[in-house]
């Protein structure tokens, strides 16, 4: 009997976003009175930042500060349509939304910017600091806060904008029945190192090296924290977490957070992330969805490195002490 | 049912309201007094995210009965701030992104203000330890880890 140290490797291809009957999400955005940008969406944010990041997109394409932007998900009745916030879809389908309605926003900003200024509308462009100035004459400007007032006040116009994303339905081919479930892919590659003692069953997980591919990291900071939190869910999944922790009766399963078990601060994996940025084609400023895709592939990594350190294939989640054993136990008996 | 009168302090200003006896202190601060910053994760004690302050002592308010704190000195996540300004702890959490849907945040906060009020240098160890009732779904525990020995620091900074 002894404590068995084993190593497991795994690599994932994880889609960005689902295609059942075609994946849309829209937005709209208009300018407040004051120059400040209303984003209406549909899209939940659950704390993965989904909010912050719009605010990014939108202020990048109109070309105002990040703080001039105001995101409103507040009603799903009332909002824009979206399919939601789920399989990582939230970053690259409302992304491209939010772009494509302030485009529309910022031409009819410049518009009247433009007869403000007596100019050409396509001669302007935005500091990014609020202001818009005549290209080559920096010296002729306006402020956005000014724009927003004439456009309201003056002109009559509404500074705003209407974006809807989709990725089509896909057909299964008749044939082979390929067919497209995404138009882009995250991916990520896991090393796990493990601990198992043969003679109980248990599992310590020492450290696990993760290398995530998610297009542009909007937000690198987002990005981190997303991974290094969906790094430990992955090994949670692998190791602890189901509602039946009793088999075979399912009357005895777990019910509450009594019984669900996840691992706790004092049972944290050495964790390493690594994060490679190559941009997707079809995503806003190239961005992926990396957000479920980060909790994966420490799950059959682990599960590689528990057959490395003492030979028995597990493949039932989550990989608890019992299973371990009943497979040691099998594996001597034949 | 009978109500009861239940009169403690809530973050330095005096509270009184009258509930039914048996009432939680989380269900009196949320839905009495409007303190929301106590979340209920699992109302049986098992989650942390209710944790408060009483008499100095870190206590799970879906456990405690209201009608229990007479008197008391509560202290919850809201009241940290001082005139708008964030605590280094508060300001640690959001600069180690020790936070993202937030549900167990003010828990973990109220847990490791405990701690560092008891212990201003605390180990990993010790804070581990500290925030051991505390269940984080998001975060992975390290950035949470990480933003109390940053407060720590700050705070020995501060009083050196
Ligand atoms: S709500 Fe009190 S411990 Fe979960
Ligand atoms: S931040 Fe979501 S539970 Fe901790």
């Amino acid at each position: 009997m002894a404590i068995r140290r084993g190593r497991g490797v795994a690599a994932i291809n994880y889609p960005t976003g689902m295609n059942l009957g075609g994946d849309p999400t829209q937005a709209l955005v208009h300018s407040t009175p004051t120059g400040n940008f209303m984003v209406t969406l549909s899209s939940v944010d659950l704390g993965q930042g989904m909010k912050q990041i719009m605010a990014q997109i939108c202020a990048e394409t109109i070309g105002v500060p990040t703080d001039r932007v105001i995101i409103d998900t507040a009603d799903t009745d009332t909002g824009p349509h979206c399919m939601g916030t789920f399989a990582s879809r939230g970053t690259h389908r409302a992304g491209n939304a939010v772009i494509q309605a302030a485009k529309e926003a910022r031409q009819v900003m410049l518009e009247v910017a433009a007869e403000e200024l007596e100019v050409n509308a396509s001669d302007l462009e935005t500091d990014g600091e609020g202001n818009i100035k005549v290209k080559g004459a920096p010296q002729k400007s306006i402020s956005i806060f000014d724009v927003a007032l004439s456009a309201h006040f003056k002109r009559g116009r509404s500074i705003s904008g209407r974006g809807m994303f989709l990725i089509p339905r896909s057909y299964p081919e008749k044939e082979t029945g390929a067919m497209k479930p995404s138009t882009c892919y995250a991916h990520a590659c896991t090393v796990a190192e493990v601990e198992v003692d043969d003679e109980t069953g248990e599992v310590t997980v020492l450290a696990v090296k993760n290398v995530f591919e998610i297009g542009r990291a909007l937000n690198p900071k987002m990005v981190e924290q997303q991974l290094v939190g969906g790094s430990w869910m992955g090994i949670s999944h692998a190791l602890y977490e189901t509602t039946e922790p009793y088999y075979p009766n399912r009357d005895h399963g777990g019910t509450d957070f009594n019984q669900y078990l996840m691992p706790g601060p004092g049972d944290l994996a050495k964790t390493e992330i690594i994060v490679l940025e190559r941009p997707s084609a079809d995503g806003p400023f190239g961005a992926k969805g990396p957000g479920e895709m980060c909790a994966n592939p420490q799950i059959p990594a682990v599960a590689n490195a528990v057959f490395d350190a003492v030979g028995v294939r597990i493949d039932t989640l989550p990989i608890t002490p019992e299973r371990i054993l009943r497979a040691l136990r099998a594996q001597a008996a034949s | 049912m009978a109500k009861v009168p239940v009169q403690f302090t809530l973050n330095g200003s005096e509270k009184a309201e009258f509930v039914e006896s048996g009432t939680t202190l989380l269900h009196a601060l949320r839905d009495k007094i409007g303190d929301t910053s106590p979340k209920g994760g699992c109302h049986q004690g098992t989650c942390g995210a209710c944790s408060v302050i009483v008499d100095g002592e870190l206590r799970l308010s879906c456990l405690t009965l209201a009608e229990t704190c007479s008197d008391a000195d509560i202290r919850t996540t809201a009241g940290l701030a001082e005139g708008g300004v964030l605590q280094p702890l508060q300001r640690a959490f959001l600069d180690a992104f020790a936070t993202q849907c937030g549900f167990c945040t003010p828990g973990m906060i109220m847990a490791a203000k405990v701690l560092l009020d008891r212990t201003p240098n605390p180990s990993r160890e010790d804070v581990v330890e500290a925030l051991s009732g505390n269940i984080c779904r998001c975060t992975g525990y390290e950035p949470i880890i990480q933003a109390v020995l940053t407060a720590a620091r700050a705070n020995s900074q501060n009083a050196a």
